[in-house]
């Protein structure tokens, strides 16, 4: 048996209202490669965050041990300095500069206040070499393709030193050539004696470089399996990462008719803003009936967003190809305006960010999507804006003092039912939510499955992008899996489990 | 107790414009209270109102600001003084080219701004140098002192002018008239807004606070209704500043396009994603505001009755200050026409107040700066407090 390296016991870490760690137990040994896996959500970054001092000590409940000793951190800098060090999901290059400048960004070679530039180019170009790169340091990072930025990230963290690498989601924006390179590249440190943990959806690639695997589901690790020692079944590690039971948490949806074609989206395919040759999208065709409920599954990343955006008046993504049609017509829509007009919404994921303005009331926001319909002239009467909010504020039990509160003030769950509210304002025939509940508490998530029944009971369509499994299964009356910016699978509700779904995905991303 | 204190941070800056107003007034021995001042405090600032509108609507986008409203107001000036005295062109035509010559930089800077999202800073930023040399070299080249004069009579008497003049100290009644005028319209309207309201069942203030509101808008009207009646009568550049305010008070409040100024600068994604335009909004923000700057100029240039190379000598700051102190919002999406008036006007007393304490110009700026810092830090911290409860 070899030296454990590092253990984690019994780590704990609540957020305000919910506890993101429960318990947590993990061992890694030394000179071994250990999988992490696990749903969106099921705390595994969250792990590597404690675990690298991103939540600094004191923070969660718990101790770390590595290398014998307990371990103290306070910020990211305590624990490189120990030698660990985790590359995040989300490269964190800063395009416009050289590689050796991202390289030791943070740590800079040469004196101090003085940077030695001929030392960091001479050090970064020695790691870059390890990491199997031939580029010059000197190049810029926006010249490089990510799978080389991926593997800069790595030269970056051999440059501090590191002991035990952590590779969170490493390939999720990689090729499949690039994928492969990396985890050869993961191999060949393995037998340098390096450590490592690797986060990841890819039951591919666990099955290719991991020695041990430890599955972490709602908070929990369930269990950790050797592949060295016993064999491994893939539904084993399905049922571990979904393995939850259903309660009734969805209300019934009862006498709905499902009635014609209302939306249909043919061949689409959409590529990425800023790297016009990244497919984000790639020649998806769907549906979604009149009374349906359409549940758009995947993981983050796989590109429902970018989807949903897209349709949306091509408010996301260029060189857009593709049919769209609404109600059995053919349209092009070339902004949010034109979307709107012909009775399409998108309820974002991301409310803040692109949904709702914060800093004004309930009711301006209510109205925004649809403001020519209360004002004449181009003069809004603010009297029926009133009205149409407070309307809105009763048939949705928004709870509010009223309607001139700012919407900054209220609750994650209030403020999804503003946005609803926003866009069930403007009428349309086809609603597209994404991740309706995304981070609102369990009461208000009933209360919006009700509101989406009520839509498709009065017969419009609802598609649902979300990431939560459960509640795709117990929304949909049809399910779409989408994975690396393809449909994967169309399965009907009746059919569908969650592990099905799940091994939809992942034989999906094995098969090229 | 609770309610005053309610009032009284609500109405902050208003109530600061009077104990200052009070200040430079016991100062002066009451030289600040006298019809003179008054009408300079009107004529003296009326291209802040002026400019200070058009910043606001820069501002609301999201602190948006321009830097070349006091350069441009300068060559606006080098053209006009071209046309009307160098080439004694009519003033109709005159002031018609000088807003073309606005709108056409308006429509440029727009597309620049919006269409190229080149930062509105750095875009003005070269029309701040730009326009300055570029007007400065336009009047050297025109006239040896490098400042054109006189301008047309007709010119002076519509943006500098007052109407129904009468001598200084004389009491002019017209004056007085379009006073009690206003003042009951002010009354009427307010009627009628609370009776409106209370027949849809809306929520109304109390009946006490509607006539405490209405006496004091009509006494401030009535004040300077009768300052001004012994100042030689209304400024007609008051005029242009109430125009001006009140379109632009109806914009913002009242229309679809004024609440998407407000929207863009609370969430222009979010905005976007709602079916707005929000570029053309932004480029409707910078047209509109060299549109303004091309209406300020023709005051300043009547006001000194000449064009000359130093006008508009720091303007835009004048402008952004007047907009900080009223509470708008440097990040964009709040921010009202009111309480950018009330910044300018106290910007304005405090400048006409220290001039007459005779205190040191360069002192004068030191205070200004600090008061400026001062009403940001305050408006932070009673943002602050707010979202607190």
């Amino acid at each position: 048996m070899a030296k454990v390296l590092l253990e984690m016991k019994n780590i704990t870490k609540t957020f305000p209202g919910v506890k993101a760690l429960d318990n947590v137990n993990l061992k890694v040994e030394e000179g071994e490669i250990h999988a992490l896996v696990g749903e969106n959500g099921a705390g595994k970054s969250t792990l590597m965050n404690v675990l690298s001092g991103i939540y600094p000590y004191g923070t969660y409940e718990g101790d770390i041990v590595y290398n014998g000793e307990v371990c103290k951190f306070n910020k990211i800098k305590d624990s490189e300095e120990k030698g660990i060090v985790i590359i995040h999901q989300e490269l964190a290059l800063v395009p416009y500069m050289s590689i050796g400048e991202n390289m030791f960004l943070g740590n800079e070679q040469g004196k101090k206040n003085a940077i030695d530039w001929d030392k960091t180019y001479a050090e970064a170009d020695k790691y870059l070499r390890m990491v199997g790169l031939a580029e010059s340091s000197k190049v810029l990072v926006k010249e490089i393709g990510t799978g080389k930025q991926q593997l800069v990230e790595i030269a970056k963290a051999l440059a501090k030193n590191a002991k035990l690498l952590i590779l969170d989601e490493p390939t999720s924006s990689l090729n499949e050539t690039d994928s492969k390179a990396l985890l050869d590249l993961m191999l060949e440190f393995k037998k340098q004696g390096m450590t490592m943990i690797i986060i990841t959806h890819k039951l591919n690639e666990v099955a290719y470089v991991a020695d041990k695997i430890t599955v972490v589901r709602d908070g929990s690790t369930i269990e950790t399996m050797d592949k060295r020692t016993t064999e491994i079944s893939e539904d084993r590690i399905i049922q571990g990462m979904v393995g939850r039971e259903l309660t009734n948490r969805f209300p019934k949806r009862e006498g709905v008719k499902i009635g014609d074609v209302n939306m249909e989206v043919k061949d689409w395919t959409v590529y990425h803003p800023l790297y016009p040759e990244r497919k984000v999208v790639d020649n998806v065709s769907m549906n979604v009936r009149k009374g349906e409920v359409v549940g758009i599954y995947g993981l983050m990343g796989a590109g429902r967003t970018e989807l949903a955006m897209s349709i949306f008046g091509q408010s996301y993504g260029t060189g857009i190809t593709g049919t769209l049609k609404l109600n059995g017509k053919e349209v092009t829509l070339k902004n949010p305006k034109e979307a709107i007009k012909n009775k399409l919404a998108y309820v974002t994921e991301d409310r803040k960010g692109n949904g709702l303005v914060l800093t004004n009331p309930i009711k301006i926001n209510t109205t925004l999507a649809n403001l020519e319909s209360i004002s004449s002239h181009k003069v809004i009467d603010k009297d029926k804006e009133y009205q149409v909010a407070e309307e809105y504020r009763q048939k949705l039990r928004t709870k509010c003092p009223s309607v001139e509160q700012n919407v900054g003030n209220l609750s994650g769950g209030n403020q999804q039912k503003v946005l609803l509210a926003k866009w069930m304002f403007t009428e349309p025939d086809v609603l597209i939510l994404d991740e309706p509940t995304r981070g609102i508490d369990v009461g208000a998530k009933y209360e919006i499955y009700c509101i989406i029944n009520d839509l498709v009971a009065a017969g419009k369509s609802v598609v649902m992008i979300s990431s939560e499994l459960p509640e795709v299964l117990g929304m949909s009356d049809r399910i779409y899996i989408m994975n690396a910016a393809k449909i994967v699978g169309e399965l009907r509700a009746e059919d569908a489990t969650q592990e099905i779904i799940m091994a939809n995905i992942l034989k999906s991303g094995k098969g090229e | 107790m609770k309610k005053a204190l309610e009032v009284l941070r609500k109405n902050t800056m208003m109530f600061v414009l009077v104990l200052v107003f009070l200040f430079f007034t016991l100062m002066t021995k009451g030289q600040m209270f006298t019809p003179l001042n008054f009408n300079a405090l009107i004529t003296q600032n009326a291209y802040v109102y002026i400019l200070a509108t058009g910043m606001l609507m820069c501002m609301l986008t999201g602190g948006n600001i321009d830097l070349s409203c006091g350069s441009f107001v300068c060559f606006i000036g080098a053209i006009g003084g071209i046309c009307m005295v160098t080439n004694e062109m009519g003033t109709g035509i005159s002031v018609l080219i000088m807003l073309l010559v606005g709108i056409i930089y308006g429509v440029a800077l727009g597309y620049v701004i919006a269409y190229l999202n080149i930062p509105p800073w750095i875009a003005t930023l070269a029309g701040y140098l730009a326009f300055r040399g570029w007007g400065t070299a336009l009047l050297s080249a025109n006239s040896s002192t490098g400042s054109i004069a006189p301008f047309p009579q007709t010119y002076l008497k519509i943006f500098s002018g007052k109407i129904f003049e009468t001598a200084i100290g004389v009491l002019n009644v017209p004056c007085l008239v379009v006073g009690v005028i206003v003042s009951i319209l002010v009354v009427i309207l307010n009627i009628m807004t609370r009776k409106n309201r209370i027949k849809k069942g809306y929520e109304v203030n109390s009946v006490l606070s509607m006539i405490v509101k209405t006496v004091i808008s009509v006494a401030v009207i009535m004040l300077f209704a009768y300052k001004l009646a012994y100042a030689g009568g209304i400024p007609t550049v008051l005029i242009w500043v109430v125009a001006i305010i009140l379109i632009y008070q109806f914009i913002t409040s009242k229309t679809t396009i004024g609440r998407y100024f407000y929207t863009i600068g609370g969430n222009a994604e979010a905005t976007r994603l709602s079916g707005v335009d929000t570029k053309k909004i932004m480029f409707i923000a910078y047209l509109n505001m060299a549109i303004l700057t091309v209406i300020s100029a023709f005051t300043v240039i009547a006001r000194f009755q000449a064009a000359n190379s130093t006008a508009g000598t720091n303007y835009e700051m004048d402008a952004i200050s007047a907009c900080v102190v009223g509470g708008v919002s440097a990040y964009g999406g709040s921010g009202t026409v009111f309480g950018m008036v009330i910044g300018a006007t106290l910007i304005g007393v405090i400048n006409l107040g220290m001039s007459l304490m005779g205190i040191d110009a360069n002192w004068q700026k030191v205070i200004k700066g600090v008061v400026l810092l001062a009403a940001v830090v305050f408006e932070i911290l009673n943002n602050k407090d707010k979202t607190k409860e």
